[in-house]
């Protein structure tokens, strides 16, 4: 299996202001993360799934443990910035990551930190626009568009990098429904052209898009597997304070009042389409 | 109210004066505020007021915008008018009581104003035909030749480029903080001055808390992407000086030579 990530061992640890004992926040995680999957990491707030995002590209660096991002060490410091090309990331708060008042130029932020010929940049910056749909927005300021489009110009700033992996920390949690599915179907899009991506969410139906579901619980995994096979686990998930997604629910609710509705249903399109077979 | 503030005072458009380097256009201006002070007659504002008002022609920005630009310095312009026209001595023209006005006095106030007219004017020319980011890249450029004796261009600009994006976003921030306040029975419209300064401390705390983690998350986020200072730092829009800068650069020239002659002559 071709990895794009590989993480061994890793511990986090972190001192909150003078508490003299260091809070752990990741405890002893593997994982690796294949090539073009689609990856969703669930779990409550202080679960640990944040801070794992930020060691991803070395924001954070690991108290023991390595993580390798495309062969590069996330310590060593002559790679950082080749780690950092390598795995983009998309932050929660749309407003607090955008550099420039001018669209375009922000979107521009990340290539000319590489040292990119201006002409590349120009032609990656124009596709990477069209690439979110906000080309005919490359002349505003960020401050009057919507949250969705603020947060749809910063992931077309990561993909102007020409990441092979992008990282979405919470990408919707600050955005009203019609952006989150604009958010997210761009994150689909993006997965369809060959892209890593890995989705840090609370929303349960978010998660089910993806192609493997990891839950985190207290810095370790609790479950990791395709989202039928983890989303079964019903009670499980539920027993560390996570809800499982709608239709989930509703066909454990099913199954409870005789209807045998298969467990691999896990999104609306399928429980509609089960449902519609009863005449 | 916070949507539709202008940053700076930039006047959309895609006239010449908007598409000159800008560089040449901070230079320019550098140059036409030195030379208003090499005027000293009338005949040489009057031939700076032509070229002045070529430049806003050109720019198609509506006289009325320029005009509003003044507002704020009426005040200043008053006063230096009344003090000038008073207080020189000369030929008296009209008296009343120790008030009086003199023709020399009232020469210099007039000639006064109309300097700090057309200096205002004319710089204002500059930041309503330049996009402000354009502006700190212009400054960034035109400062870089000094960074061998440490002065830090790249990072003025970019911090003129952050606070800039950042001036609406505080702004919204101070206006959450403010409903959140009078939500909870804040008063900041009556009492005194200092009643009123005293009032606006519970806004500007979480504004300072609240910046800060803007800056931390903004500081993350731009490692994220790779950012480590100006080296090795490309620009998606690079400046080259275009035939129009040359021929900006050669009427500005001219008009110099022009200005420093005439104020030889009369």
């Amino acid at each position: 299996m071709d990895n794009i990530i590989t993480i061994e061992n890793l511990i986090f640890e972190y001192t909150r202001g003078d508490e003299s004992q260091p809070v752990r926040a990741i405890d002893n995680l593997n994982l690796e993360i294949e090539r073009g999957s689609f990856t969703a990491i669930i779990g409550k707030n202080g679960s640990g799934k944040s801070t794992l995002a930020k060691n991803l590209n070395g924001l954070l660096l690991p108290t023991e443990g390595v993580i390798y991002v495309d062969g590069f060490d996330t310590r060593d410091d002559d790679s950082i910035w080749n780690v950092r090309q390598t795995a983009g990331m998309v932050f929660q708060n749309p407003d607090n990551q955008l550099v420039s008042a001018i669209v375009e130029d922000d979107v521009a932020f990340g290539p000319e930190n590489l040292g990119i010929e201006p002409a590349e940049i120009r032609r990656r910056v124009d596709k990477a626009l069209a690439d979110v749909n906000m080309g005919q927005f490359k002349k505003k300021a960020p401050h009057l568009l919507s949250g969705g489009q603020k947060q749809r110009i910063a992931i077309a700033g990561v993909v102007a990098m020409k990441p092979k992996c992008i990282i979405f920390d919470e990408p919707t949690a600050m955005l009203d429904p019609k952006g989150r599915s604009e958010i997210m179907s761009i994150i689909d899009e993006l997965h369809a052209e060959g892209i890593t991506v890995i989705l840090i969410t609370h929303f349960m139906d978010e998660a089910v898009r993806a192609d493997r579901v990891i839950i985190m619980h207290e810095g370790r995994i609790l479950l990791d597997g395709a989202p039928q096979e983890v989303f079964e686990q019903e009670e499980l998930i539920r027993s560390v304070n996570l809800d499982v997604p709608l239709m989930v629910e509703m066909g454990a609710k099913l199954r409870k009042a005789g209807i045998d509705v298969p467990k691999d249903i896990i999104t609306e399109e399928k429980m509609v389409e089960f449902i519609c077979q009863y005449e | 109210m916070i949507r539709d503030i202008t940053i700076g005072q930039y006047f959309a458009g895609n006239s010449v004066i908007h598409r000159l380097d800008p560089r040449v256009k901070i230079i320019a201006t550098l140059l036409f505020i030195i030379e208003l002070f090499i005027v000293d007659n009338f005949i040489g504002f009057a031939i700076a007021a032509v070229c002045l008002g070529t430049v806003i022609a050109v720019s198609k920005v509506p006289f009325s915008f320029i005009v509003r630009g003044l507002k704020p310095i009426i005040i200043i312009l008053l006063f230096t008018f009344t003090l000038n026209m008073f207080m020189i001595d000369g030929r008296i023209l009209w008296q009343w009581g120790f008030l009086r006005i003199t023709a020399e006095g009232l020469r210099t106030a007039v000639f006064m104003a109309v300097r700090l007219i057309l200096l205002i004017i004319g710089s204002s020319m500059l930041t309503l035909c330049t996009r402000p980011l354009s502006l700190t890249d212009g400054i960034e450029r035109l400062l870089s030749p000094f960074k061998r004796i440490g002065v830090p261009a790249h990072e003025i600009a970019m911090m003129m480029t952050i606070a800039l994006r950042f001036i609406p976003t505080l702004l919204e921030e101070t206006d959450k903080i403010m409903k959140a306040q009078q939500a909870r029975g804040a008063d900041f419209e009556t009492g005194n001055l200092i009643q009123r300064a005293k009032s606006l401390i519970p806004i500007l705390v979480p504004l300072f808390v609240s910046a800060f983690r803007i800056a931390q998350e903004l500081a993350m986020a731009m490692e994220a992407r790779c950012y480590r200072g100006g080296e090795n730092r490309t620009r998606m829009n690079e400046m080259k000086l275009k035939r129009r800068d040359y021929v900006a650069f050669a009427l500005q020239a001219l008009f110099l030579a022009v200005i420093i002659i005439e104020s030889r002559i009369f």
